[in-house]
């Protein structure tokens, strides 16, 4: 049969998946045969499979969409970029994880092998052109997941929190499904761009189609967290150690973004007016909750949690403007995002030692005492998802209001901003934590180096981000302009 | 009603039957075994949608493999099935309440009105030397190789997790690795204590009890 031989040309797209495929397995079978004492080979492994595959990937920047390996892969801009950012994210949550893992007996072979098995699974999503690779991307990242917070076994918190998200994700994986055979038989295709094709000039199928709609927007709000899905984010992130929180709440909003704006982005763009009130709906609800909940918390993780998903419900509002500008802001949004994440999960982390979690927000009181220099950072980062200029949250939130002033939505753009006004209240409160209180805890923070060092840069790109912010704007632009 | 049409309601009937059976049998083995009767009563329907491939997977590994498996996994753990049914009636009514709304909802979309045969084409039969298996393999092993990897990793990741999750040393096994057995030196079994050299008691005297000895 002439179709079984394969063009081999046709994988070179997928050349960066190919590549942290081999390497997981690579480290999967050294790690086995090393003992305790040599398992920074793992590690060492896992930054080297992160250095090539950004290598791979910016050896060939696309400068347009090439679709590949029967449709099912799309190599554009927006995928390139969004994969080099992820394999730095990624490399930053490993740095600051290591001495954590280390003294809690987590560091082992598994965690990396995990980490870099959902860092495929973000990367078949970020560049996925098929509702089946989206799909298995989405499980591939989400089990990994699962299993990463329930790594500390003997911990009961971190079990129940495995046990909420996989039974949660779970629910939303046959969401998503249910939503995407709906629009499978409405449009008879699973293909992202025919599906776009066969919706153009609308269909006699309104209702099956907005059903399934219904369903994808709700699987995809339980994934990124959003009101009224968003019951699983503080459990999880509260129980899961902090060193997976950090991963949780970094690396997969970036491929979450990816996996909404193609799905209603390029394969419902048409289907506009149905989706946008939904993501309205969600986002005011995300801001409204996330907000005024994370006043009530007295734990870092768990007010972070609830910040996370009003920062998730703003970056909804980017993606309904449903215009390029909108995408763009959205993905500068997300990519910002993950930034102060890493930054602010990190830090806790940097604080914490054996036996001690740095978690809560007494633990931050008087830091400025203990040490200026993390003080100050922690400072810009909270400054910064405040929205405090001149740090980069500001300039963020600024282009998605822009976007959704643009298509009229003025009311919402004042709803976003009182919304946020509320938000400023808990971000500025750890601010005077540090700054004002007496320290009750006087150890010395110790830290390694290296972990120094990649906390001061995080926190001062997110300064120089604020001041410069057009570089990283004009990056994501050109990734959406090129790609849709 | 041609012969199957009439194959297709005999089947379809003994489907809805089993899956019935499977939630509302006492015996968690009965219940197992109605599952293995809907898997094969499944296949058959499959069958007549001429997806061979599918219906003889279907038998061979469902209803020959999980299944036996499932059974096995039934009568070793003691389930205390009336603990389990606790609340049943309390949650009847809503859970009936929201599942008969679920029905009513997907009758209105999936109806014949959306999916009927007025609005979707008849599939046309296929020909006598039609291989569906053949056409599986070519469609996973080309067009879809990329899904079908992926669909390997994931599979890959749920034994990591699983082996990660699960594996223990255990702290009170017997077990001695034979290896570690041969090379034991002398004195890791003997210590040869020196003491001082004890007189030896003159007189013994039997006590009470060992007389009856």
């Amino acid at each position: 049969m002439s179709t079984l031989s394969m063009n081999l040309a046709q994988f070179a797209p997928a050349l960066p998946e190919i590549f942290v495929l081999v390497m997981v397995s690579l480290i999967l079978i050294i790690d086995a045969a090393v003992d305790d004492s040599k398992r920074y080979l793992s590690y060492v492994l896992s930054l080297l499979t992160l250095a090539g595959a950004a290598f791979l990937t910016a050896r060939d920047l696309s400068s347009m969409p090439v679709l590949t390996l029967g449709g099912l892969f799309i190599d554009d801009p927006l995928s390139d970029v969004l994969k080099l950012f992820l394999y730095l994210t990624v490399a930053v949550v490993l740095v600051y994880s290591r001495d954590y893992l280390r003294e809690r007996g987590l560091y082992k072979g598994e965690f990396f092998v995990l980490a870099l098995f959902a860092l495929l699974g973000m990367m078949v999503m970020v560049s996925a052109s098929h509702f089946l690779t989206l799909y298995l991307g989405l499980e591939l990242l989400s089990l990994s997941l699962y299993a990463m917070v329930a790594l500390q076994r003997d911990s009961s918190v971190a079990t129940e929190a495995a046990m909420k998200y996989f039974v949660l994700g779970a629910l939303a994986s046959g969401m998503l499904l249910y939503g995407m055979s709906m629009v499978y038989g409405v449009t008879g295709s699973l293909a992202l761009g025919d599906m776009a094709i066969a919706l153009q000039d609308g269909t006699d199928m309104r209702i099956p189609l907005v059903f399934g709609v219904v369903f994808i927007v709700a699987g995809l709000a339980f994934k990124l967290g959003a009101v009224p899905f968003h019951m699983w984010v503080p459990d999880v992130y509260h129980g899961a150690p902090t060193a997976v929180t950090l991963f949780i709440g970094s690396a997969p909003k970036i491929a979450a973004f990816a996996f909404v704006v193609r799905i209603l982005g390029q394969g419902l763009e048409s289907q506009v007016i149905e989706w946008r009130d939904m993501l309205v709906i969600l986002a005011v609800l995300s801001m409204a909750v996330g907000n005024i909940a994370a006043i009530a918390q007295t734990n870092l993780k768990r007010m972070l949690a609830y910040s996370t998903i009003s920062h998730m419900g703003f970056m909804l509002l980017g993606i309904l403007a449903g215009s390029q500008n909108g995408y763009g802001s959205a993905m500068f949004y997300v990519l910002v995002y993950a930034l102060m994440s890493l930054g602010s999960f990190g830090m806790i982390l940097l604080l914490s030692r054996a036996g001690f979690e740095a978690d809560k927000l007494d633990d931050f009181k008087g830091l400025n005492q203990r040490s200026p220099w993390l003080a100050f950072l922690m400072l810009l980062l909270m400054f910064s998802m405040a929205g405090v200029p001149p740090t980069v949250g500001f300039y963020a939130k600024l282009a998605v209001l822009q976007a959704v002033v643009e298509i009229g939505y003025v009311w919402l753009a004042i709803a976003a901003v009182l919304f946020s006004l509320v938000g400023a209240f808990y971000y500025l409160r750890i601010v005077k934590l540090m700054y004002f209180d007496t320290p009750h805890d006087t150890t010395p923070i110790t830290n390694s180096p290296d972990a120094r060092i990649i906390m001061s840069a995080n926190g001062l790109a997110i300064l120089a981000l604020g001041i410069v912010p057009q570089p990283l704007m004009a990056v994501c632009m050109h990734a959406i302009d090129a790609s849709f | 009603m041609t012969y199957m049409t009439a194959i297709f309601y005999f089947f379809a009937a003994i489907l809805v039957f089993a899956g019935l059976r499977v939630i509302t049998a006492r015996n968690p083995v009965h219940a197992a075994l109605f599952l293995v009767l809907a898997f094969f009563t499944a296949a058959g329907l499959w069958m007549m949608l001429e997806a061979e491939f599918l219906a003889i997977t279907l038998v061979l590994v469902y209803v020959g493999a999980v299944m036996v498996l499932f059974l096995f996994v039934v009568m070793m753990l003691d389930i205390n099935l009336d603990k389990l049914r606790e609340g049943f009636w309390d949650y009847l009514p809503l859970a009936g309440f929201v599942s008969v709304l679920l029905m009513i909802e997907m009758a209105l979309i999936l109806g014949s009105r959306h999916f009927g045969l007025a609005v979707m084409s008849t599939p046309v039969p296929h020909p006598a030397g039609y291989s569906n298996t053949k056409e599986l393999g070519r469609l996973l092993y080309t067009d879809y190789v990329y899904a079908f990897e992926l669909a390997a990793v994931i599979l890959l990741v749920a034994i990591v997790a699983a082996i990660a999750l699960t594996l223990r040393r255990r702290k009170d096994s017997k077990y001695i690795d034979p290896a570690e057995q041969v090379k034991v030196k002398r004195n890791d079994r003997l210590r040869i204590v020196k003491m001082q050299a004890v007189k030896k008691q003159t007189e013994h005297k039997p006590e009470a009890g060992e007389t009856g000895a």
